[in-house]
């Protein structure tokens, strides 16, 4: 579930990251890297996981699913948040320096 | 358990080798360049920013995944910050899945991010070979 989850986000991101190109003032780019990079470790991870439970990888305990779907969706918030605190630090559009030069007028 | 270790290893190498590059690639713009080194330079991506992909591609995996470590209790904030290492038994399987497993992520990135090197370089071409023609037909128009 957890991949799943990162995929989907992975995959919602691209689009938005495509229908705004060129323009990369929100740098959702950066929030793609995030989760596809996710999404492909998780992705290696499951191989390893099949390869040894075999059938039984298809078939989790629901308590473990809750469990990797509650994870899958804390690990797309800590890339929201990631995203922000890169967004707001480079600051491509310059809002958080006139804000802050705004202030100090 | 520590899988994740490899490929911010490899995360770390990459954010040197951009930070190299991007003083090279810096230095002949500086010096001055002829015009047609201008014009093929603005044509091409410059190798450093493709690296920054596979760059942000590790360490957004990476990020994610020590989370992840962290929610199992495989992670600690304190000494040794990994639980496996404080048992040899379990120190042993950690290595074991971190040479299989977290070379495995290691490599798999990488061969995407290879795949993307090749397709942005084959469109860079084909962009290339076409900007010479369509400049023919415009003037022959």
């Amino acid at each position: 579930m957890t991949l799943l989850i990162t995929v989907f986000a992975a995959v919602v991101c691209t689009s938005i990251w495509y229908k705004t190109a060129p323009k990369s003032e929100m740098m959702v780019g950066v929030l793609c890297f995030i989760y596809w990079g996710a999404s492909l470790m998780w992705l290696v991870d499951a191989v390893f996981e099949y390869a040894e439970l075999k059938a039984e990888y298809f078939t989790p305990a629901p308590g473990d699913m809750l469990n990797d779907t509650f994870l899958g969706l804390c690990a797309v918030a800590l890339g929201l948040v990631a995203w922000v605190v890169i967004l707001l630090i480079k600051d491509p559009k310059g809002i958080v320096k006139n804000a802050l030069l705004r202030k100090k007028k | 358990m520590a899988c994740f270790l490899v490929p911010a290893a490899e995360a770390i190498v990459a954010t040197v080798a951009v930070k190299v590059l991007e003083k090279k690639e810096e230095a002949p713009v500086r010096s001055g360049l002829g015009l047609a080194q201008e014009h093929d330079l603005s044509q091409k991506t410059p190798f450093s920013r493709k690296l920054k992909w596979l760059r942000n591609l590790l360490w957004g995996g990476c990020l994610l995944l020590a989370f992840e470590h962290l929610w199992h209790g495989e992670i600690v904030p304190w000494f040794p910050f990994l639980t496996a290492a404080s048992d040899p038994a379990e120190t042993a399987s950690m290595l074991h899945e971190m040479a299989t497993v977290g070379v495995a992520m290691a490599v798999s990135v990488t061969a995407v991010w290879l795949v993307m090197l090749a397709v942005s370089t084959l469109i860079e071409k084909r962009a290339q070979k076409a900007g010479p023609e369509e400049t023919e037909r415009s003037a022959a128009v």
